[in-house]
């Protein structure tokens, strides 16, 4: 169906998060952080990036709007992982270019529905 | 979720490895804001997946140390020592949460509730300024994003404006998408708006130049409808009025209910939006997919359930402790690298087979040759596997050395140094209990209290240096502190007091400081709650030992004391002396080997007819005569003049009558316990070149046996073992 960036530091989220979405049969390209990520976005392009707010090297916001900045990202959904508890994040990541959002803690259904909305 | 359960575990536990590290090393002077920025990450992680995988009271408890991290990183609260040891107290209560999940159950709630109520009171003492104490705040982890408001849902239906900026597509949204969302909460009529779209010659097709009047019949109430456009909110005008109820007047034209139509006036309405997706789709489908990133950690999820334990009464029980190994890439790309060139010369020796020759032989010869060299290098690359940074065993010092010098009133600097040695998982597992006993004992024994150290000349601040390197076949740690040393006279005279000793008995000077590795010793003025009462040097001695390891203490008085750990760098192989006895080969740890020896006859003596003891550098040892103990036929059954093996464990020596000593060698452990079955007086055994089993001697075990040799069950059921695990190697 749709190739799908995933993005996330922690490991179980982003096993989480990959196996829900190759079930639902996506392609996943994971990437640990945001400078992993903008290199494997650099690689091909993507129907969709899911990405974790808070990551080292390179946080989501400033991976949202770097890769916005690449041509072939300029009208990909990208949507953030973020937390009840910062929702200025949301601001910061749309004025920075993402799509939308997915609140944490989500279960795969939540992850699913969320996604669709932005791939067909 | 529950396959993603054990990396949570994992990586939990080392996200609290980092956030302790990190506390501890802003404990000096200014907070550094990278350090607090991955405390916080590490709390937000861990909270971020506790609520994930429904661990609730977890991700409650980390929510209160997230609220106060983000204050201390956003420099909205100081950094002071209270904080920093009240979110240390909070990371022990967090692991003992996680433990306890890990084990399924949950942990004593009070602790974790003590420690949220701390840390909120700390949040707004931090709050002072502004008079108007925050809310204690309401949201859990599982609040909702939004509060719901109490409106009424309109039963007649919606009417909604929907007016984007020119810039919607560029945050990756489509008005389709919406349209689309918005048509799961009722039938949807969309009217579109083209009177801003510019002339043919203007138009930039990346921009949304378009409107829409979309009318939603069906009861959803206004936070549904108002969710659908929740993510456009800031990029678009956005007018949402009840519909007038069924019958009135101005009924849109949304009663013909075309469910076709809002497709067709948005897909009619903004081709481009459709054209990007498709191309997107395109480029996806032949574009090359980049390798998963996941390799370093591919072996951490997954897990296979352990199989059922049996019995249990309905609880679904805990498997074995998984355990995993995180393994750098590079060590995988490098066995591939050396299983390809094993395959190059399997091929170049197949071929050579099939047409040889004896004019080929230097070239078989050369063939062989590098096999060995592959197998080799295979081996030690495959071992290497298994190994880690000790910076592991590490990870736990700084911690302790921080508590205790604050409880002690001493002042500590620890080093540590090769962080990067490199050892086998099981043997840095085993070590971690050791080395903080060790660690435990230097601060409270060895370093003196900074007023001492003062009167002494030396610095207030006592050192305590942990270093390791690899050394031959072994990784060596040292530990040195420039404490107080070990007092040779207080050694000796508790010695005496507790009869280790005869009143006018002298011990070499080196045999001296041996006595405190014996059970029940301890030169502490009193004892303790820290390194208690004597119990553990003996311990960690006995530790090391069965890590076939061994530890060795040097002390001046007034200067320091360093003790050395070797210890081997993995279990699965061993430097085995060779020997026969009847028919068969055993294999003896040559690290337990002191001294193999001719017996004299005129040394031998007996004791109440049955046991015998050799005479051998001022003591007695007990003989042990292999043949019978592994019931081969007696051959002339006289030790005189026959070869000793004399072994040691733990301070415990037994002198071995073997027939003949063969050569030593490298031999790889294979358990019995997992192939035949547990057998007393062996730890294992291993396949020599020829093909044959070859049983390893368990020198604790004989040395047990030897001690025992009165009690002829024990033997008896030695001799029986052996007889079948021989059998076994014959089949």
């Amino acid at each position: 169906m749709a190739k799908i960036l995933a993005v996330d530091d922690s490991a179980s989220m982003r096993q989480m998060v990959s196996y829900t979405l190759k079930q639902a049969g996506h392609q996943v390209v994971d990437a640990a952080d945001g400078r992993d990520a903008l290199a494997k976005a650099k690689t091909g392009r993507f129907d969709a990036v899911i990405t974790d707010v808070n990551m080292p090297n390179m946080d989501g916001i400033t991976l949202v709007k770097e890769l916005r900045a690449l041509p072939n990202f300029k009208f990909t959904p990208i949507l953030l992982l973020t937390t009840e508890s910062a929702p200025e994040k949301k601001q910061q990541g749309k004025a920075a270019g993402a799509t939308g959002w997915l609140v944490k803690p989500f279960d795969p259904e939540k992850l699913l529905a969320t996604v669709k909305k932005v791939v067909r | 979720m529950g396959q993603f359960l054990q990396t949570f575990f994992e990586e939990s536990f080392e996200g609290l490895q980092e956030m302790e590290a990190g506390l501890l090393a802003l404990d000096s002077g200014d907070p550094d804001t990278e350090t607090l920025h991955t405390i916080f990450r590490a709390a937000h992680s861990i909270k971020g997946g506790a609520g994930t995988f429904g661990l609730q009271a977890l991700a409650g408890f980390t929510h209160h140390m997230e609220t106060l991290l983000d204050r201390l990183r956003e420099g909205r609260q100081a950094v002071t020592p209270e904080a920093v040891n009240l979110l240390l107290e909070s990371v022990d209560c967090l692991r003992g949460m996680l433990e306890a999940a890990q084990d399924g159950g949950e942990a004593d709630p009070e602790q974790a509730v003590a420690l949220e109520k701390r840390l909120a009171a700390l949040v707004a003492e931090g709050n002072d300024p502004s008079p108007v104490p925050d809310a204690p705040e309401p949201e859990g982890p599982q609040a909702l994003p939004e509060s719901h408001a109490v409106d009424s849902p309109a039963p007649g239906g919606w009417q909604i404006g929907f007016r984007p900026e020119p810039h919607l597509f560029m945050t990756g949204n489509d008005p389709l998408r919406l349209v689309e969302e918005l048509s799961e909460l009722g039938d949807v009529t969309a009217e579109c708006h083209i009177g801003q779209l510019p002339a043919f010659g203007d138009l930039d097709p990346e921009q949304c130049h378009l409107s829409w009047t979309l009318t939603l019949q069906g009861g959803a109430d206004e936070d549904a409808v108002r969710e659908v456009f929740e993510w456009v909110e800031d990029d678009c005008e956005l007018t949402i009025s009840p519909l007038a109820p069924e019958g009135a007047e101005d009924e849109p034209p949304a009663a013909e209910g075309s469910p076709d139509a809002p497709e067709e006036s948005t897909a009619a309405a903004a081709p481009d939006v459709d054209d990007e997706g498709d191309e997107a789709a395109d480029a996806a489908v032949v574009s090359e997919a980049p390798a998963p990133s996941s390799a370093g950690h591919g072996d951490n999820g997954n897990q296979p359930p352990a199989p059922g334990a049996g019995g249990g009464n309905g609880q679904p029980r805990k498997p074995a402790a998984a355990s995993s190994i995180r393994v750098n890439t590079d060590k995988i790309d490098a066995l591939i690298d050396m299983v390809g060139e094993l395959v190059i010369t399997q091929s170049m020796l197949n071929q050579l087979g099939e047409d040889f020759s004896e004019d080929k032989l230097e070239q078989l010869r050369d063939g062989l040759g590098q096999l060995e060299r592959n197998t080799r290098e295979l081996q030690e690359n495959v071992m290497r596997i298994r190994m880690v940074p000790i910076s592991f065993a590490y990870a736990r010092l700084p911690r302790i050395v921080h508590d205790l010098s604050d409880k002690l009133g001493k002042q500590v600097e620890l080093k540590l140094e090769g962080e990067q040695t490199e050892l086998d998982k099981t043997v840095m597992e085993k070590l971690i209990d050791p080395l903080v006993h060790l660690v435990r004992n230097s601060l409270d024994h060895g370093i003196e209290p900074p007023a001492q150290r003062r009167e002494l000349g030396k610095p207030e601040t006592g050192t305590l240096e942990i270093e390791a390197y690899h050394k031959g076949g072994y990784i060596v740690i040292e530990i040195n502190d420039d404490g107080a040393g070990i007092s040779r006279d207080k050694l000796l005279a508790k010695a005496r007091a507790a009869g280790l000793l005869q009143a006018g008995e002298e011990l070499p000077d080196e045999q001296v400081l041996d006595l405190i590795f014996h059970p029940g010793l301890s030169t502490a003025e009193k004892a303790t709650d820290v390194s208690g009462r004597g119990v553990g040097m003996d311990v960690v001695k006995r530790n090391i030992r069965q890590l076939g390891g061994n530890i060795n203490l040097r002390s001046q008085p007034g200067e320091g004391t360093q003790l050395t750990i070797h210890l081997p760098l993995t279990l699965s192989i061993l430097d085995g002396q060779l020997f026969r006895v009847g028919d068969q080969v055993y294999i003896v740890p040559l690290v337990s080997i002191i001294e193999s020896l001719q017996i004299q006859r005129e040394k031998l003596s007996r004791v109440a007819g049955k046991a015998e003891l050799y005479h051998w550098r001022e003591g007695h040892l007990p003989v042990l005569r292999l043949r019978e103990l592994f019931n081969e036929p007696d051959a002339g059954g006289e030790l005189a003049n026959g070869l000793m093996v004399v072994v040691e464990d733990d301070d415990r020596r037994v002198g071995l009558h073997v027939d003949e000593l063969l050569g030593q060698q490298q031999v790889v452990i294979k358990s019995l316990e997992a192939n035949y079955q547990r057998v007393t007086g062996f730890a294992g055994a291993t396949i020599l070149g020829d093909g044959t089993v070859a049983l390893i001697l368990d020198i604790a075990g004989l040395v047990d046996l030897a001690q025992a040799q009165r009690k002829p069950a024990d033997a008896a059921a030695m001799r029986v073992a052996t007889e079948e695990a021989h059998g076994e190697q014959t089949q």
